[in-house]
């Protein structure tokens, strides 16, 4: 326990983040569109900060690169001391199962899963499997009667909260979120993101999070904003 | 105009999936195939029986037969001319000439009707010499070839004739035949003079046979024919679990547009009668493609097709295939209808929906799933109901009534087993990765269940039939050991020779076994009485299934006879019954020998018993036991002494080759169609997981991101497919069994009279097996291409809100 615990700690104080003149462009029926221009940031470990901007501004593409998704086409993503950027597939995907932990605005859960096996996924795929903490995450997050229900069967509010408990249940270093109120009302929303605040600072992860919404951004310690791929 | 552009938005779904376009064409046009093939095969069959029915048994004119099934006296025939009617006497039997059987048919042209008039005889000098002795046999020009130097009687071609059968003057095929003043039938002319006295009140013991009445040979190869159908019906059925499946997706997939197209003011009518114009236009169009893979599918198959009827029942059916107009139709409605069938829920389903329900592709799914208690239900139903056929049931009918009801209830009952497989092996895996595959297997069950299902009819069709050949085929060889156990097996070519050859054999071999048989009609069925000799070889050799302890003497006493499976169980005789061999011989059935391969009846007696009834009987051919190695000796001196030519000195290894041949292409037939139904099988499950593919990635996605990786996914998706065949085939073994017990106990028995042992080749399930791994991957693999080919940018756009 003494270990894992150690473990957890390195994990977390590893978890300064630096992007260096990160530029990522896509190919469309239009020509070739750059998303990201020469973005510079820095994230502290157990910072919370929100990235704003207004649709198109490049948000989910910098959560992506972050997350090791997709790969830039030039710059650097340091994490830890280490330029993710550099990795190969089976490195990124280790980098996604043990150290980053995605909610997105689809909620993007396991259909073939029920809530109580989706929760434990990612903890165990990145062998952090801690039956003790689940079942807090699911007691503070109320959903301890839906354990046996499948998604389809769920609310939109419902599933995000599976979904914050599923990223939560593993520990990750950095917590990455792509408009994770943004399928749900103001009350619903304001509900999730609290809960997911209070739970992050909890484990001492770092958030991300891109959304629309300054009111939303406000709540978390500081906000970037992005226009047109730059952060102004 | 306006349902022009209705038209056109409707068929932009399949515009931009052509691949499941692909599939619904591909799906149809394979199950119209093999459906329309062999309904060509069993059309040109039945044209050729009714040809030669015509032809051969003046069968547009009524006959006259035996009431009881027995000889028609000749004086029955005086009576009836000397009473004014325009009658014509035939008689007709099977008679060897040298090593060619020949169907021999006695006319007498000067009364033949003119409208039953086959030959033409018009020419006075053709007549005489007809007539006249030694006599004529009218032949085809491919019989004349045959039997060309082993009679002496005159040959004369007609193009009118048919392969294997011979027109001869009745009182030559009487004297041929054994069968003086007996007749085997009378045919009655259309026109009769007015007043005459009632043929029942003149010949009360005959009945009339009406025109065009089925012939024994459609009523020998009825189970045959009703075989290839029951295949056909398989194939077919397999071909419209793709359809169902594929017409199914896309009326969900289309949700969204009828929505749009409904709130924009298409009526549900317009709607429905175009989306039912559009699958009417692709029935027709796969139809087409269909009914033209089935004439090449039938065209090659025919020969094989000719050849079995050939070698089971001595039919002659031409082994090319003639274009017929009805089976065009018949193709296209079967492609019609078949489509309606697989898209009826589907447009009920569209009829029903309210206007603004949400598009869920995954509901399809879904829906099937909920329908699963009831599939369960019906399956339960349909198991019952072939328990109790088996029980209760009888005749041929039933025995394909067990067989349906089983594969139908088994593979309802598939998708259930494999759910509660897939959920134990769910329940038991406590790796996340390990749960997370087995969970997804189970989602994808809805969307190949109807795959699975047509793998698992193909798969036990496979294990069934194949069990069948092979059991068929080892107790056939094992049969043949027995049954030809002379060393060598000679013919002569007249009876002259035939003492001759008797009298020189005597001293150089250990023993001459005649075979000697007359046609006769037993129980009022046509068969052929056999006389043996009393030697070893047959106590030793000869396959019996029951007899008394004392068989072969009393058969050589001439106390008792044999007779084979086919007549034993077809009549459920006992041991003891007597039988009625000829109007002054009676005999007791003392055994029952099995006799594979023979559609007809026949009884072994004492050689002496059957010459005293029949003494002018033919002592042409015999069967010869000598030590093996002086075979070739004794054939080369057989050959010097009496100039016989090489046909009529029958080794026993080359007659048992010949016959093992003759029983693989009997079964050639099946195994295309075996094949072709397994291929249909491979495709559905590549249809399927193709069309699954597409609606895979939001599955998918979240598990990549949280660190799987794109090539583990792909190998994860093989590895799902490969135990989703594999539990698949596992469950198609015991369903084969079980085809396979219902064909050999059941169908068998009632199509041919034999019963044969049960025999289980795990080394030919093995071979299936790997069939079947390869069919896997080769399914798979467009798929897996696909999944292992994308791009992540496909994948983020899971996670992308603006979607």
């Amino acid at each position: 326990m003494e270990r894992y615990i150690c473990a957890i700690v390195l994990i977390l104080a590893a978890m300064v983040i630096a992007l260096r003149n990160l530029s990522k462009s896509y190919e469309t029926a239009e020509g070739r569109l750059e998303v990201l221009r020469g973005i510079d940031l820095d994230l502290g470990a157990g910072d919370s900060v929100a990235l704003t901007g207004e649709s198109g501004s490049g948000k989910s593409t910098l959560l992506h690169l972050v997350a090791g998704l997709d790969r830039p086409d030039s710059g650097e993503i340091v994490i830890g001391g280490r330029d993710i950027s550099k990795l190969d597939d089976r490195g990124r995907a280790g980098y996604r199962r043990t150290e980053v932990g995605l909610v997105f605005q689809q909620f993007n859960l396991v259909p073939s899963l029920d809530v109580a096996a989706n929760i434990a996924f990612h903890a165990k795929l990145a062998g952090r499997h801690d039956p003790a903490w689940e079942n807090e995450l699911v007691e503070r997050l109320g959903i301890g009667t839906l354990l046996t229900r499948y998604p389809e069967q769920l609310s939109s509010g419902q599933q995000q909260r599976v979904a914050i408990g599923r990223t939560l249940a593993a520990r990750p270093g950095l917590v990455l979120a792509d408009e994770p109120t943004g399928n749900l009302d103001e009350a619903n929303g304001d509900a999730v993101l609290e809960l997911m605040l209070s739970l992050s600072k909890g484990t001492g992860s770092t958030l991300l999070m891109a959304t629309h919404s300054r009111r939303l951004a406000d709540w978390l310690d500081r906000q970037v904003h992005l226009r047109s791929g730059k952060i102004t | 105009m306006t349902t022009w552009t209705v038209a056109t938005a409707l068929l932009s779904h399949w515009r931009r999936r052509p691949l499941q376009f692909g599939a619904l064409l591909s799906g149809l046009a394979l199950a119209t195939a093999l459906w329309s093939g062999v309904q060509a095969i069993n059309a040109e069959a039945r044209a050729s029986y009714t040809r030669a029915a015509v032809v051969l048994d003046q069968n547009g004119l009524a006959n006259l037969v035996s009431s009881n099934g027995s000889s028609v006296p000749q004086s029955a025939f005086v009576r009836l001319r000397r009473a004014g009617w325009n009658v014509s006497p035939v008689v007709e039997g099977d008679y060897r000439f040298g090593t060619t059987r020949l169907r021999v048919i006695g006319i007498e042209p000067l009364t033949m009707p003119a409208e039953a008039q086959t030959i033409d005889l018009g020419n006075a000098g053709d007549l005489l010499s007809f007539i006249s002795p030694p006599g004529t046999l009218v032949v085809s020009a491919g019989t004349a070839e045959k039997i060309r130097g082993q009679t002496d009687l005159a040959l004369r071609v007609s193009d009118r004739m048919l392969d294997g059968a011979a027109f001869v003057d009745i009182g030559l095929a009487q004297r041929l035949l054994r069968r003086d003043g007996e007749l085997s039938r009378i045919v009655v002319a259309e026109n009769q003079r007015s007043g005459l006295e009632p043929l029942e009140k003149l010949v009360p013991t005959l009945s009339v046979r009406e025109p065009n009445a089925e012939t024994d040979v459609e009523h020998l190869t009825e189970s045959f024919h009703l075989n290839l159908t029951a295949f056909g019906l398989l194939a077919f059925a397999v071909g419209l679990f793709i359809v169902y499946s594929t017409i199914g997706l896309a009326f969900e997939q289309r949700r969204p547009t009828f929505r749009t197209l409904r709130c924009l003011g298409v009526s549900l009518r317009v709607l429905a009668v175009l989306l039912l114009a559009e699958l009417v236009l692709f029935a027709l169009a796969a139809g087409a493609v269909g009914v033209a893979i089935g004439y090449l599918v039938a065209s090659l198959l025919l020969p094989g097709v000719a050849a079995t009827l050939e070698g089971l029942y001595g039919a002659s059916v031409p082994g090319t295939l003639s274009l017929r107009p009805e089976w065009w139709v018949s193709g296209f409605a079967i492609a019609v209808a078949g489509t309606l069938v697989s898209s009826a829920q589907s447009l009920l389903r569209l009829t029903r929906v309210p206007l603004l329900a949400a598009a869920q592709p995954q509901t399809w799914g879904r829906s099937w799933q909920a329908g699963r208690r009831f599939q369960v239900l019906a399956a339960a139903a349909l198991l019952a109901l072939s328990g109790a056929l088996l029980l209760w049931a009888e005749g041929l009918e039933a025995g394909f009534g067990v067989l349906g009801c089983l594969l139908l209830g088994a593979s309802l009952l598939l998708p259930t087993v494999l759910s509660g497989f897939l959920t134990v092996m769910q329940r038991t895996s406590s790796r996340a990765l390990v749960t997370w595959f087995w969970a997804d297997a189970r989602q994808q069950l809805p969307g190949l269940s109807l795959a699975l299902m047509a793998l698992l009819l193909a798969l036990a069709a496979n294990v069934g039939v194949g069990t069948m050949v092979s059991s068929f085929r080892l107790t056939f060889v094992g049969w043949l050991d027995q049954r030809l156990a002379a060393e060598l097996y000679v013919a002569a070519r007249n009876e002259g020779e035939a003492d001759r050859l008797r009298t020189w054999l005597a001293t150089k071999v250990e023993s001459v076994l005649p075979i000697s048989s007359v046609d006769a009609e037993i129980r009022g069925q046509p068969m052929q009485i056999f006389g043996v000799v009393d030697d070893p070889t047959y106590r030793k050799h000869w396959p019996l299934i029951v007899g008394l302890p004392d068989v072969w003497d009393r058969v050589a006493s001439g106390q008792g006879v044999l007779v084979n499976e086919q007549f034993w169980r077809r009549d459920r005789l006992r041991i003891g019954d007597q039988l009625d061999l000829a109007s002054d011989w009676k005999s007791t059935v003392v055994g029952v020998y099995s006799d594979y391969g023979n559609p007809k009846g026949q009884v072994i007696a004492g050689i002496n018993a059957l010459t005293s009834r029949y003494p002018q009987v033919s002592r042409l051919r015999y069967g010869l036991r000598i030590q093996p190695d002086q075979v070739a000796d004794l054939r080369s001196r057989l050959s010097d002494e009496f100039g016989l030519p090489p046909d009529n000195v029958v080794d026993q290894a080359a007659l048992k080759e010949q016959s093992r041949r003759i029983f693989d292409r009997t079964f050639l037939v099946t195994g295309a169609l075996n094949i072709f139904t397994l291929g249909v099988a491979a495709l559905a499950m590549f249809s399927s997981l193709l069309t699954l593919s597409e609606m895979r990635l939001p599955q998918l996605a979240p598990v990549w991101a949280m660190g799987i990786t794109r090539r583990d996914l792909a190998l994860l998706e093989l590895l799902r497919t490969l135990v989703l065949w594999l539990v698949t085939f596992i469950a198609a073994l015991p369903l084969g069994l079980a085809l396979a017990w219902v064909l050999l106990a059941v169908v068998n028995v009632e199509a041919f009279g034999w019963r044969l042992p049960m025999h289980i080749f795990p080394y030919e399930w093995v071979r299936l097996g790997l069939v079947v791994l390869a069919a896997a991957v080769v399914s798979v693999f467009i798929p897996l291409r696909r999944l292992a080919g994308l791009a992540p940018s496909d994948l983020l756009k899971v996670f992308a809100n603006e979607r």
